[in-house]
């Protein structure tokens, strides 16, 4: 008998149908990830299987068993012992999903007793083992502690920690490591893994992030708008998608060992994934190219496991081998003028005791056309240092030099664009009045001239002139992103420092606005900086990357070297978390996480 | 979040709320030595006397440019020009502000003797000074009128808690059901009425037809605490019910918007009851707007139930302070706003503790 099986499952949010008509069936022991974009329903088919839609308002439709039993039929009291104790969940914040006023150990001694008879002591003691098991250090000790005092990474620990000590048949992850830096996400993820081959229990993962997918299950079911569109082994739908639509959302994401192609791509590979679906250039996001690796990831259980390393390492091979080329497409950048320029730059905040530098003698230069990906993870003091390049924050320490003046407070020919396109932008006010701040703050009074400018920006961000007069939330993601990028705009600036400008958004979206930034630079000629968290990203926009840490530099050189050769540990330790879009790669990768692991101890 | 602001704008309607802000001493008085729980006691202590120094201040401005002749007020409506004359000498009502003010400063730390015509009266060190009217101490007339004060608040706060939190929960609990309908149109229709309504309804039934009670009458808590509790039954009904409906209405908010966080839904998710639900989770997010409102409403209760107070013939603060200004009763007044003025502060600060033990993530600076 399957674990999960689920036939022709509705999900109606009033007249919004979130789930529409999926089927599919989980094996004992198996693991199956849904992938889908934002508004896909694969959340709420997580919720679905622990019968968490009752009393919502929600009307569930099909057939839902799971572990033996009817989740739509089932009684409250069958429907508690289901949830935690034969099928458990781990959500996606790890900070909001733990209650902030009990101790952890508390909070998993409380759900085990509601499926075991046990007393408190021994309730507790459960909890510290489980908190052992999943690797957090002095779990005993650790045990008092309150949510706030763990990290993300072992918060996410505490909640897999939670989900175990029920010893469920089947384990629930929604998202568990989207709030995550990419190391803690690789740990979380080997951890799952672990506990998997060790009990052996089901997993469902759902999660937007393919490599994710690919790093953690047998099989991948792909979603969008609450229909299945394809559904199979994770080699077979990632290396040979059948659906159109399983092509486009594995063209869009972004990838870390591929090198950023010029924007010929199009007239190279005419026709192959079809960029043209995507609507934009799709600069860099084709997975043209590596025909070996696809070849051998189709039988990815077969006994190829070691053949499968060969053409794989071959293809890294063989890009290295086109280094000397770029070398001079650098070369020819470094004669450009330099535009900003960064030096000792230096950042505390707090007082006294307290004071820290979150940023800690960071010098760079920005020249003409260039861009400039500043990576990190959170904490690493890229965001602070982004906003003194552009004049948001002052210094501590150092100075920033804009085409040789010392820049004395915000000038308007260096723009920003933010991370969050929703809070950046004033619900109460029309896109094109927001566009137009920067016009206005320059002096502009004539309303018909302004009117022209913003329906012109509009316009060359891909929006209409028609939304001049529409407010943020009536737009998308990908929409908001690209009016901030037309407010940015608006002053005419030489540079641009992007922050986060795409993590919020969906891959499909986040790839055509990273080509409108590259179309953008190369029209206008703008100097770009690219703060972001995802190394593949960062890698397909930037010429030259910085790699930073603990508010320092760690790294810095033109993209190819910096991610093919890295010098720094801390890089190579960044880039082996990335996950890989083949599962066959992805196991080679945990295979040598794990002995580094086993050399020096994580620190999460 | 809308839990913190609900309490910023707690803090501020006390009107006190710049006091909170004593961080800013920190850098002059070098109390940035002091940190944890001791330092955060000093800090709050130090706040408390500059607060009550600053009311009174603007206590004595506020009567001095009251327009009225206060001597003529004090000695009556008979009284020749000469006696006002002797009067206002008496009362020193002819020196400048700032004498007045310094001699009050001097009392309170010193104490003071006073000369009433014939004998020499001493005021020992905490002197808020004569009343204008009976010539009694300040302080001992607040000690009288205080026990009875403290304790209708006491008491209708621990029913008002009881009453409000537990319709709060219960309507939480019970959404969108008939019993929530009901509560709320209970608490609602509580709080819509006057405390004179409710307190003689309460009276007149309870007392006049049934019989149950004897009319409320004053009985010291050291005398005979049956009886204090008896007679003040009443008085603290009447204040609670007033009381209870914001409480159960802010309970059910915050429980409400707890139930919606996620760390709930990881509860449910793991087959935790309902009922443990509210009880352990939901409860205790309320648990923070509950304390700030309960402070906010302790303190301005102490001199402001003057409606209870009078209706029961309870002879409490509110009762004498109302008398004192109708009088232009400087000592009184000033004496007794800086009584109320501690009470409120202390109550916020209590509020400020209970707070940073339910939720460790505050730290108290």
């Amino acid at each position: 008998m399957s674990l999960v099986d689920v036939t022709d499952l509705t999900v109606e949010f009033g007249a919004l149908r979130a789930v529409d008509g999926l089927s599919f069936r989980l094996a004992q022991g198996a693991a199956l990830a849904l992938v889908g974009e934002s508004g896909s329903g694969k959340s709420t088919v997580a919720s679905a299987l622990l019968g968490l839609h009752r009393g919502t308002g929600a009307v569930v439709g099909g057939s839902v068993r799971v572990a033996g039993t009817d989740v739509r039929a089932a009684s409250e009291e069958e429907l508690r012992r289901l949830r935690g104790g034969r099928a458990a969940m781990v959500f996606q914040d790890p900070l909001s999903s733990l209650d902030p006023y009990y101790a952890i150990g508390d909070q998993i001694a409380e759900v085990h007793r509601v499926h075991t008879r046990v007393s408190r002591r021994a309730a507790r003691a459960r909890a510290v083992r489980v908190l052992e098991r999943v690797g957090i250090p002095d779990a005993a000790r650790r045990s008092r502690s309150r949510p706030h005092e763990f990290s993300g990474g072992m918060r996410q620990r505490a909640l897999i920690a939670m989900a175990l000590a029920c010893e469920p048949d089947l384990l629930i992850a929604d998202e568990p490591t989207t709030a995550l830096d990419v190391t803690v996400q690789a740990q979380i993820l080997d951890l799952l893994h672990t506990l998997r081959e060790e009990t052996g229990m089901g997993l469902l993962l759902v999660t937007h992030d393919v490599g994710v997918a690919a790093e953690s299950v047998d099989d991948v079911l792909v979603m969008r708008h609450g229909k299945l569109v394809e559904q199979g082994p994770a080699g077979t739908v990632l290396a040979a998608p059948a659906h159109a639509y399983t092509r486009e959302l594995l063209a869009a994401v972004p990838r870390v060992h591929v090198r950023r192609e010029a924007e010929t791509l199009e007239s190279r590979a005419p026709g192959s994934g079809d960029p043209a679906a995507l609507g934009q250039g799709g600069t860099g996001h084709e997975s043209v190219g590596r025909p070996a690796e696809t070849e051998d990831v189709r039988q990815p259980d077969g006994p190829s496991a070691d053949a499968s390393d060969e053409p794989a390492e071959a293809a890294e091979a063989a890009e290295t081998a086109e280094v000397a080329e770029t070398a001079e497409t650098t070369e020819a950048a470094e004669t450009a003028e330099v535009v900003l320029e960064a030096s000792g730059l230096r950042r505390e905040f707090g007082r006294g005791r307290r004071a820290f530098a979150a940023v800690d003698g960071v010098s760079l230069t920005v020249r003409r056309g260039e861009t400039l990906g500043v990576v990190g993870e959170s904490g690493s003091g890229k965001t602070t240092l982004g906003r003194m390049l552009v004049g948001l924050l002052e210094p501590t320490e150092g100075e920033v030099r804009y085409r040789g003046r010392a820049r004395a407070g915000v000038d308007p020919t260096v723009q920003m664009v933010f991370q969050d396109p929703v809070s950046s932008l004033n619900p109460r006010r029309s896109v094109g009045e927001s566009i137009a701040d920067p016009l206005r703050a320059r002096g502009e009074k004539d309303e018909a001239r302004i009117r022209r400018r913003v329906t012109e920006l509009l316009e060359r961000v891909g929006l209409e002139a028609a939304h001049y007069d529409r407010y943020p939330h009536e737009f998308s993601g990908g929409q908001r992103q690209r009016v901030g990028i037309a407010r940015a705009l608006a002053a005419d600036p030489r540079v641009i420092v992007c922050d986060e400008p795409v993590s919020a958004l969906d891959v499909t979206t986040q790839a055509q606005v990273v080509a409108l930034l590259g179309e953008l630079q190369r029209e206008l000629g703008l100097a770009l900086v690219f703060v972001a968290h995802d190394l593949a990203v960062v890698r397909q926009v930037s010429d030259r990357v910085a790699v930073m840490r603990r508010g320092r530099v760690v790294e810095e050189g033109p993209a190819d070297e910096v991610y093919e050769s890295p010098r720094d540990p801390y890089t190579r330790q960044l880039l082996d978390a990335v996950p890989a879009l083949d599962p066959a790669v992805a196991a080679r990768r945990r295979a040598r996480r794990r002995s580094t692991e086993r050399r020096e101890p994580a620190l999460t | 979040m809308s839990r913190l602001s609900a309490l910023k704008g707690l803090s501020s309607l006390s009107g006190l709320s710049g006091l909170k802000d004593i961080n800013g001493l920190r850098g002059l008085s070098g109390f940035a030595v002091l940190s944890g729980f001791g330092g955060f006691l000093v800090r709050r202590a130090v706040g408390v006397v500059l607060t009550l120094f600053a009311v009174s201040v603007i206590v004595y401005v506020v009567f001095y440019v009251t327009p009225g002749n206060v001597a003529q007020i004090t000695c009556g409506p008979r009284c020749s020009p000469e006696q006002v004359h002797q009067v206002a000498q008496q009362l020193r009502l002819n020196d400048p502000l700032y004498v007045r003010y310094w001699h009050f400063l001097e009392g309170l730390v010193a104490g003071q003797d006073y000369s009433t015509g014939t004998s020499v009266e001493h005021c020992a060190a905490p002197c808020l000074g004569l009343s204008y009217q009976s010539d009694q101490q300040v302080t001992g007339l607040i000690l009288t009128k205080l026990p009875v004060s403290l304790s209708l608040v006491f008491g209708a706060m621990v029913l008002w808690l009881v009453l409000g939190v537990g319709t709060g929960v219960l309507s939480a609990w019970r959404r969108g059901r008939p019993t929530e309908r009901v509560l709320t149109a209970v608490t609602l229709a509580g709080t819509a009425t006057p405390v004179f309504v409710i307190g003689l309804i309460l009276m007149i039934v309870v007392c006049g037809e049934l019989q149950l009670l004897p009319f409320p009458q004053y009985v010291n808590l050291t005398d005979d605490p049956e009886q204090w509790a008896w007679n003040l039954l009443l008085p603290w009904l009447s204040l609670a019910l007033i009381e209870a409906a914001s409480f159960a209405r802010l309970t059910r908010a915050a429980m409400l918007e707890t139930l919606a966080e996620d760390h709930v839904r990881t509860f449910r998710a793991y087959g935790v009851a309902e009922r443990s639900i509210i009880a352990r989770h939901a409860l205790r997010g309320a648990f923070a707007p509950v304390i700030a409102l309960n402070a906010n409403n302790f303190g301005s209760a102490v001199g402001g139930a003057v409606l209870t107070e009078t209706l029961f013939g309870l002879p409490g603060i509110g009762q004498e302070l109302v008398h004192a200004v109708n009088v232009v009763d400087l000592p009184v007044v000033v004496g007794m706003v800086l009584v109320i003025g501690f009470f409120v502060v202390l109550a916020n600060a209590v509020a400020d503790v209970l707070y940073a033990l339910a939720d460790r993530r505050v730290v108290l600076a």
